[in-house]
């Protein structure tokens, strides 16, 4: 199935392409609008800032196209930032898209960036996380999604306290790990994807 | 909790993987994406490459590494060595590095930190220091610099690090052990993650490493020498009671 990637300007998405590829996917990089609202599922991923990243859509009407995509039951994903610029205010500056309702929080531990492999718990069944249960999977982050709503969490970690690391509600999902770079756990959670988004 | 982490490093000279002693008699070791592959079934937990030919002209051959790299490997990477200035660190990220080690170019120039951050978040920033005595040293040891390690890396993670890549020279290439002192000044001082560098022979030193407070552990010659020590070495720490990823 077809997956484009929705190009912010941050970072190199190569990675990820090449993951969804592995996954079955064929992805395609873009910063065109009409083409992440033709897409059957839309990736957000790269790294930086939410502030950077929502600026960074919008320069290209992208933001406009995936509230469109949402608004229409067509799915989304985000990964990593592209997670956090699902939800709200981000306390780094700027904020998402609200798609999903909750603002993003500086993580609060002893070590920080939260850097490494951790344990996922899986805390409400999805096709997203399907199988994901326990396994490592890879974090690179400072801030996290706090979500108002409890029932989009999906899976969490445990970083001095509650790191939530997937999230899915009707056509939203997102991870706050990196698939690309977690190894067979990630491959899984994108073929994952790829089952959700044809069913959302 | 997140895990502590095993990290191969690799020389790499002209976009190949290189051994030497006392940096001379460099031997090729193989292709860095193979090798790469093999660690990371093997169970490391990220990589490192470091380019040694630390020339303006040789970055062709890394950044060429660095985006196959990005495509092919399943697990994190970090790229250093050479990294002269913010434009160096900016292309081997957008090459598709995941994280990308500064040294000397930082410790002259630490808004280069500051700028990378800003540009691709913290995460992805690595100070590398290297200190003999805890002090400051560049130039692959050569120039002591007057400043304690521990003072610096302070600033660094202020300006933007996300991580410390801390190398004893003192013990680099002896095979006992990490600086054990030195490496938990740092991870005392800083909020960061620390990875400790410089002096691994057996998984009692990783070991010693996580007590002081490091996050992570460097291996190098251990490995290169059998790869499939890398796995015995996590399966040692998990028998000791430490939290790695099997």
């Amino acid at each position: 199935m077809k997956v484009v990637l929705a190009d912010y300007g941050a970072g190199n998405l190569r990675s990820v392409t090449s993951a969804l590829a592995r996954a079955g996917a064929e992805a395609e990089i873009t910063t065109d609008a009409a083409t992440v609202r033709a897409a059957p599922l839309a990736v957000i991923a790269g790294v930086g800032h939410v502030e950077s990243a929502a600026r960074g859509l919008a320069a290209n009407g992208l933001d406009e196209a995936i509230r469109d995509r949402v608004a229409a039951g067509r799915p989304v994903l985000g990964i990593c930032v592209g997670m956090q610029l699902l939800f709200g205010a981000s306390e780094e500056g700027g904020s998402g898209l609200e798609l999903l309702a909750g603002p993003v929080r500086r993580i609060r531990a002893r070590r920080v960036p939260h850097m490494g492999w951790n344990d996922l718990a899986v805390t409400r069944s999805s096709i997203l996380v399907d199988g994901l249960d326990g396994e490592d999977v890879y974090f690179a982050h400072s801030f996290v999604v706090d979500p108002t709503d409890e029932a989009v969490v999906v899976a969490a970690a445990d970083h001095n306290g509650r790191v939530v690391a997937a999230v899915e509600h009707g056509a939203v999902a997102g991870v706050q790990f990196h698939p690309e770079r977690s190894a067979r756990a990630g491959a899984l959670l994108l073929e994952n994807a790829l089952a959700w988004s044809r069913s959302a | 909790m997140v895990k502590k982490r095993v990290i191969p490093c690799l020389d790499v000279a002209n976009g190949r993987v290189v051994k030497g002693v006392n940096f001379v008699d460099l031997r090729e070791m193989g292709e860095p994406i193979e090798l790469a592959t093999r660690y990371s079934e093997l169970g490391a937990d990220e990589l490192v490459f470091l380019d040694i030919t630390a020339t303006l002209e040789g970055r062709g051959p890394i950044l060429d590494l660095v985006e196959r790299a990005s495509a092919e490997l399943t697990i994190p990477f970090t790229v250093g060595g050479g990294v002269t200035c913010l434009d160096d660190a900016r292309s081997l990220l957008r090459a598709g590095a995941d994280k990308v080690a500064v040294n000397r170019a930082a410790f002259d120039d630490p808004s280069i930190l500051t700028a990378l951050a800003d540009e691709f978040g913290s995460q992805a920033v690595v100070c590398a220091i290297d200190a003999r005595s805890g002090e400051v040293v560049t130039h692959a040891g050569k120039n002591a610099r007057g400043r304690d390690a521990v003072d610096w890396a302070r600033e660094a993670v202020a300006r933007g690090a996300g991580e410390l890549l801390v190398t004893s020279i003192d013990a680099d290439g002896t095979r006992a052990g990490y600086d054990l002192p030195l490496t938990g000044a740092f991870a005392d001082a800083v909020e960061v993650p620390v990875i400790a560098s410089g002096g691994a022979g057996e998984a009692a030193h990783l070991a010693a490493a996580f007590e002081v407070g490091a996050e992570a552990a460097i291996v190098a010659s251990i490995v290169h020498e059998r790869p499939e020590r890398l796995p015995e070495l996590k399966a040692e720490l998990r028998e000791a009671g430490w939290n790695v990823r099997i």
